[in-house]
């Protein structure tokens, strides 16, 4: 109910709320201790974001780090900022469908996501491959989001194949010198560490000279060049690093076996990038706009042809989150992903980019308009036509990026070729 | 019906190849679309110097007569560099409005100076709720003496800022959705009770919303038989559509071209990625949604100047379907095969993507013209 006076809120339409009744379609059958679940959830959420922070995750709106970091430490507060994490280190011991309704309904309430540098990516690799004294340093870091973390993978010659970068470690005393460029990395202006691949050796194998540094953003050498992309934003960066220094305990695991970590890492909590619950939310507010949408008097979600769209692409999702479910499953048996966790990232994103494709459709001629300080904090201007419009057109131009980052959907294709299929 | 450029064609698309070459890089253009207008004055006096603004509009008013086919080897040129020069606006909306709807004096009095890159025009029509339905008018025009009294509000009217008149359209009778009823208007941009909020579109043109405000126009002022326009603005924006087709046909041929070279060139696993089949097939399929689309549009413009109004019809919405689907493809997939730099706002693919992307969205999308040509089958 929270969420319905919220809704009217924002948007003040009955006709929307006659209609979020009839999307509220469950889908899910819950047992009485889920349900009780999903409200405990969901009342957290309504408590813990703000109206401000809401909006700005639902409509696409720049996120500051104070907002993401402000959620995360809450999350933290609460014991759920981990719920992948085994219970040793601050996991929930949730069960599956636990952990799939604590996504949906984060995603529902408009949280921003939790950044995933951090709990889903670097930590696995450190409880794995880690020493104690980085788990013991790090991971609790993690759980308070009191570092930041990026990626540091891509170079400008190694995008697909990623084996062949060429960023280079080389070990002088109890300190690595670290020189070359990586890009691509998301949000590297608000990080302060970065987990990078380097190459060590050059001999044997490519995959074989290759390690994993964690290393510190904070100091001389480290340069951060922002890249902007077609929607006009600058989350991506180029990483340039020059003489840069990581002392040799900061080097996860074995030297020259950094691309076997970082394989683990794409085996990990993969069931996040379908982010499922993020398009569940994006399903609710393409019909929203559909619905203040008019063609000669008609609301666009009265259109067969238009709803016959919302539909297919409501089948997808259906679909994905069924295999999301089975791969919790398997993951909580024990068994890990394996390589049909691509799936997932090839479908998650096709639904994802279908629902932009849905979105910039649903808002007719306001596509067009192009304010790109309006996504910014501060910006307090009357908006270009209807409010929902004007991040619209934008975010359709940047998730194109979806299918590209993360291992293409054609990289991804050619893991399950080759690790399910056998060619 | 012919299927190959006359030797007028020929040297028409040579020289405008040319102008964009030459004239119109990447950066050049980045740079058009920084100035004041979001287009340079003097590519516009140069394209009056080349019989350009003159192409479709009648000899007697100092034009040169070309056919709706001469205007899309233009813009089909046009379309390879995004030019962003207010052709569509002035001419093929404005200009071509004025020649239709309008009487001899009006005609003598705008057209010849239209021609020589003297007068801009833009056509105000699109309202804030009307979609892609053209007979939505909401704007009220009420006679009082020998005068009009203009009340309303349009939207994403394209070059409004650098008109020196708009053409208007607004309703004189009828309700909102109505077909009869609607007048239009030629009004000088100075008029008082203007308010203009100007703002760059993401393809890279400039557009407002504008407020009509008692704003007074003359009775001299109207264009064409009054409450009779939805005629000529169906018209002309079926013609409209066609060349924006060609100008997505140029985009398009440009955006696989640079596709292609791109995987031709980079490299991943010890090879061009060009080499991988995959990638192949699928600059493959980005080649044939530009030949099928580009072929679609000629046929529509070699039509539409001959057609009744439902051959007319079908023949402009399949044009406009198909370049739609096209378009999305050819800009997608040009993204995807480019990889991560397809996202930068340094290459040029993503603005090729955004231009096809929003020549979609205007005058209406796939869905729109696929019901419209569905309605006669």
């Amino acid at each position: 109910m929270w969420l319905q006076c919220v809704l009217v809120a924002v948007w003040g339409s009955p006709d929307y709320l006659r209609l979020f009744k009839e999307s509220e379609v469950m889908d899910l059958i819950l047992t009485p201790e889920e349900e009780k679940f999903r409200d405990e959830v969901r009342a957290f959420v309504a408590e813990n974001i703000t109206e401000d922070i809401r909006k700005k995750t639902m409509t696409g709106f720049r996120l500051d780090k104070e907002d993401h970091e402000s959620w995360q430490k809450k999350l933290y507060e609460k014991g759920w900022m981990a719920p992948g994490w085994p219970v040793e280190y601050g996991g929930t011991g949730w069960s599956p469908m636990q952990k799939h309704i604590f996504e949906e309904e984060c995603a529902a309430g408009g949280a921003p996501p939790v950044i995933a540098f951090g709990v889903t990516m670097v930590a696995p690799v450190i409880m794995a491959f880690g020493s104690d004294k980085q788990k013991e340093y790090y991971l609790p870091r993690i759980l308070k989001s009191e570092d930041w973390w990026c990626q540091g993978y891509s170079e400008p010659g190694s995008g697909s194949d990623l084996a062949s970068l060429r960023t280079k470690a080389v070990l002088k005393g109890d300190h690595y010198i670290v020189n070359g460029q990586k890009t691509w990395t998301s949000l590297a202006q608000h990080a302060n560490l970065m987990f990078c691949l380097v190459r060590t050796s050059d001999e044997g194998k490519r995959q074989e000279g290759i390690s994993f540094l964690l290393v510190d953003m904070n100091q001389p050498g480290v340069t951060v060049q922002p890249i902007k992309t077609i929607d006009g934003s600058t989350e991506v960066n180029n990483v340039f690093l020059e003489d840069v220094k990581v002392p040799v305990e900061n080097r996860v695991g074995e030297e020259n076996k950094g691309w076997t970590y970082a394989k683990y890492l794409l085996g990990h909590e993969r069931t996040s990038i379908a982010a499922v619950g993020r398009s569940k939310a994006q399903i609710k507010r393409l019909k929203t706009i559909a619905s203040a949408e008019e063609h000669n008097g008609k609301a666009l979600i009265h259109d067969q042809a238009f709803r016959e769209k919302i539909a297919d692409i409501e089948i997808d999702l259906l679909a994905l989150e069924s295999l999301v479910l089975r791969v919790l499953s398997d993951e909580s048996a024990g068994k890990g992903p394996g390589p049909e966790a691509s799936f997932l990232k090839i479908k998650g994103t096709e639904v994802q980019q279908g629902i932009t494709e849905l979105l910039i459709e649903a808002i007719g001629n306001y596509a067009h308009p192009f304010i790109p300080e309006s996504m910014d904090k501060g910006w307090n201007e009357e908006p270009i036509g209807p409010e929902y419009a004007s991040s619209i057109a934008p975010h359709y131009f940047n998730w194109r990026k979806a299918s590209i980052y993360g291992g293409s959907n054609e990289i991804q294709k050619n893991i399950i070729a080759k690790a399910v299929l056998g060619f | 019906m012919s299927f190959t450029f006359t030797e007028d064609q020929k040297l028409l698309s040579e020289s405008a190849d040319r102008f964009v070459l030459d004239d119109y890089n990447f950066e050049t253009r980045r740079k058009i679309i920084g100035q004041d207008g979001g287009f340079d004055r003097d590519n516009w006096k140069k394209f009056a110097e080349l019989g350009w603004l003159a192409l479709p509009i009648a000899e007697e008013y100092g034009g040169l007569g070309g056919s709706t086919v001469d205007t899309a080897v233009l813009l089909e040129s046009f379309g390879r560099g995004l030019v962003v020069e207010p052709y569509q606006s002035c001419i093929v909306l404005g200009a071509e409005l004025l020649q239709f709807a309008g009487n001899v004096e009006q005609k003598s009095q705008y057209l010849p100076s239209i021609a020589e890159g003297k007068t801009l025009l833009s056509f105000a029509h699109i309202e804030p709720t009307s979609r892609f339905n053209l007979c939505h008018i909401r704007t009220r025009a009420i006679k009082q003496g020998d005068c009009f009294i203009i009340d309303g509000e349009k939207a994403i009217v394209h070059n409004a800022e650098t008109a020196d008149y708009f053409i208007l359209s607004a309703r004189t009778e009828g309700d909102t959705n109505d077909e009869e009823g609607i007048t239009l208007f030629l009004v000088p941009s100075s008029s008082s009770g203007i308010k203009m909020r100007s703002y760059p579109t993401i393809d890279g043109l400039r557009a407002s919303e504008i407020c009509f405000n008692s704003v007074k126009v003359d009775q001299q002022q109207v264009l064409g038989e009054l409450n009779k326009a939805a005629e000529y603005i169906q018209k002309v924006v079926d013609r409209a559509c066609v060349l924006l087709c060609a100008e997505a046909a140029g985009a398009m041929d440009t955006a696989v071209k640079l596709t292609v070279d791109y995987i031709k060139n980079r490299e991943q696993f010890g090879q061009a990625i060009g080499s991988f089949q995959v990638l192949q097939h699928r600059a493959v399929e980005m080649l044939g949604a530009k030949d099928f689309s580009r072929a679609l549009t000629y046929r529509a413009a070699g039509a539409i100047d001959q057609s009744n109004a439902s051959e007319r019809t079908r023949a402009v919405s399949a044009a406009k379907v198909e370049m739609g689907r096209s378009g999305k493809l050819i800009g997608q997939e040009g993204i995807q095969l480019h990889g991560g730099m397809g996202m930068t706002d340094d290459m040029p693919i993503g603005h090729f993507f955004k231009r096809l992307t929003m020549i979609d969205a205007i005058f209406g999308n796939v869905d729109f013209h696929k019901k419209r040509f569905a309605q006669i089958i």
